[in-house]
């Protein structure tokens, strides 16, 4: 575990998060399973609640069932992801939340459009990363992402926000 | 099956367009059908709005469609469960667009006329314009006939139909069975998933009574599950069966040890239940009670399909709300234990997410499925749909016909009910 940086944070997390970003617009999956902390949560609610554990959620994510949706993804068998819908994300409004020893909290706005079958939809979310900072660098702790809709009417997604 | 239907001459009559064991593409491409079906079904029979823990106390609602209109459902301070149609009596605005919550009115926010949880005008800003003659009793939200059963809370536009119980007659049987994954608690909603589909809200109403799809479209789901899981979901070798039980309704029993949730309860607890059951004895559950609740937490073997919008679908409630020909919402609502251990519920909450929702292991590629229907038949129109899978083989169920589990019974139920009422 490495010490944080306070000098040069925001540009730091900034980095991870857009190297994250475009590992997921590039299906790199391998890549992706490669930056968390295996006890790491990736989770994507319905509705606000103190413990995601105890709510229905879009996707609530430990680390075997972070690999068993890769899996899903990349053996071909998901008509769903075979092909999946190709997608642009940008991320930014970036605000540290917290510093505590090593690990950093940091917010962002999301905005990703999909595409397939010849039509695109466009998803906004509010973004909040738990990163844990080890000697080769940040690594997922928790990412927690708030679709502007979530509790709406969506459509299925092929692909990771 | 080379016999082409002559689209032109099709006037929409639901005799060619239900052929007993084909169906025709008008039906999930006709704007003009669509709107017929929102009259002589939506309009016509029971429609499910809302399960009874989805509005727990005295002010709790809810809003739900019939068909695509907008309703509330309500409880009033007696109890009472009320279904209105979401519109104000005066200009027509919505009087509430709150999803859910505790209320003790409704307020519209034009002009302020204010509605009773039973749907009564309670009052209005500055009456005396309407003159002395204004009643009042006559100016409430438009309300539904509604009624319950094991807690399914249904309403519909037409006062003259058959009680609620009478309308289910054999899926009783069913519910009552269903029920069990309470594990000896009431059932409730722990939420839901909702996605729409770019299809036809008939191809959604096939698909809950279709087990020949669910080893094609979730190869990837069986496979992110244990061999032991896996074996239970290979079902199409199994003894299970589709039986119609009458106006539209059908049963596919998919897993035929799982329809009777409290049967053979010293059967080996499956070994991804096993950490559940060891956490249950930990907690200081007795044995019958840990085999009891988890049990009941792996969910139904079979899939309940209501005509026309609701099935109890394994271990939850799959909703459909039409919204255009080629448009159709759906909700998966997850189901837990009332007072339940809070460990079985969470599992609950997980094995939902696993297979349910925009990004569960298996609705996503249901989804791709139906929207491939909905591009498909902009071809061919000619050309007929097929449910016709095992109807030379039927014996007679309990409660009608029998097929084997992945014979198209239960669609050919749900049609030859379609039909009855298109022509009613």
């Amino acid at each position: 575990m490495s010490t944080i940086d306070n000098q040069n944070l925001l540009w730091q997390v900034t980095q991870f998060i857009w190297h994250e970003a475009a590992i997921l617009d590039a299906k790199e999956y391998d890549a992706w399973l490669d930056l968390w902390q295996p006890e790491g949560l990736y989770i994507i609610p319905i509705e606000d609640a103190d413990d995601y554990a105890t709510v229905l959620n879009l996707c609530y994510d430990d680390d075997k069932m972070r690999r068993a949706r890769i899996k899903r993804f990349q053996d071909g068998f998901s008509i769903s992801s075979a092909p999946p819908a190709v997608t642009v994300r940008t991320l930014s409004r970036f605000v540290i939340d917290a510093v505590d020893g090593n690990t950093v909290v940091v917010s962002c706005a999301e905005h990703l459009v999909e595409d397939k079958f010849g039509r695109q939809r466009v998803w906004a979310a509010n973004v909040r990363y738990t990163l844990t900072s080890t000697d080769t660098g940040f690594r997922l702790q928790e990412k927690v992402v708030r679709l502007l809709n979530s509790d709406g009417v969506l459509n299925s997604f092929s692909y990771l926000f | 099956m080379n016999q082409l239907i002559d689209v032109k001459n099709i006037a929409l009559e639901p005799d060619e367009l239900v052929n007993n064991d084909k169906i025709a593409t008008p039906m999930y491409t006709s704007a003009a059908l669509f709107e017929q079906e929102q009259e002589k079904i939506f309009r016509k029979t029971w429609v499910w709005v809302a399960h009874a823990s989805e509005i727990p106390d005295k002010g709790s609602f809810k809003l739900s469609k019939v068909g695509r209109e907008p309703v509330i459902v309500a409880r009033d301070r007696k109890g009472n469960i009320h279904v209105m149609v979401n519109r104000c009596r005066h200009r027509a605005a919505t009087v509430c667009e709150i999803h859910k919550g505790k209320t003790s009115s409704f307020q519209c926010p034009y002009h302020g006329w204010g509605y009773g949880l039973d749907g009564s005008l309670r009052a209005l800003p500055h009456p005396e314009q309407y003159g002395d003659d204004f009643d009042k009793s006559l100016h409430g939200l438009l309300k539904l006939r509604t009624e319950s059963y094991q807690g399914m809370i249904f309403a519909t536009f037409n006062e003259g139909i058959e009680p609620l119980e009478e309308f289910l007659g054999a899926a009783k049987k069913w519910i009552d069975l269903f029920m069990k994954q309470g594990g000896g608690y009431p059932v409730k909603t722990l939420g839901e998933h909702q996605f729409s589909v770019p299809m036809n809200w008939k191809v959604q109403l096939e698909n809950t009574t279709d087990a020949y799809h669910f080893p094609i479209v979730h190869k990837s789901f069986l496979q992110s599950l244990d061999e032991e899981a896996e074996k239970t979901f290979t079902f199409l070798d199994g003894e299970g069966f589709v039986e119609d039980l009458g106006n539209g309704h059908s049963v596919m029993v998919m897993i035929p040890e799982l329809v009777d949730l409290e049967e053979d309860l010293d059967r080996p607890i499956p070994e991804r239940f096993e950490e559940l059951a060891q956490e249950l004895r930990d907690e200081g559950y007795p044995d019958d009670q840990v085999r009891r609740i988890v049990r009941a937490v792996g969910g139904s073997g079979f899939n309940l399909n209501l005509f026309p919008n609701v099935a109890c679908s394994m271990a939850f409630f799959r909703v459909l709300t039409p919204v255009a020909v080629d448009k159709t919402d759906i909700r998966h609502i997850a189901l837990g234990m009332e007072g339940g251990p809070e460990s079985a519920n969470r599992l609950r909450l997980r094995l939902h997410e696993h297979f349910q929702g925009p990004m569960g292991f298996g609705s996503p590629d249901d989804a791709e499925v139906w929207e491939r229907i909905q591009r498909g038949v902009d071809g061919g129109g000619e050309l007929p749909i097929l449910v016709n899978r095992g109807s030379e083989q039927e014996v007679p169920g309990e409660a009608g016909p029998r097929g084997h589990v992945s014979d198209e019974t239960g669609m050919r139920a749900a049609y030859a009910m379609w039909k009855r009422m298109m022509q009613e």
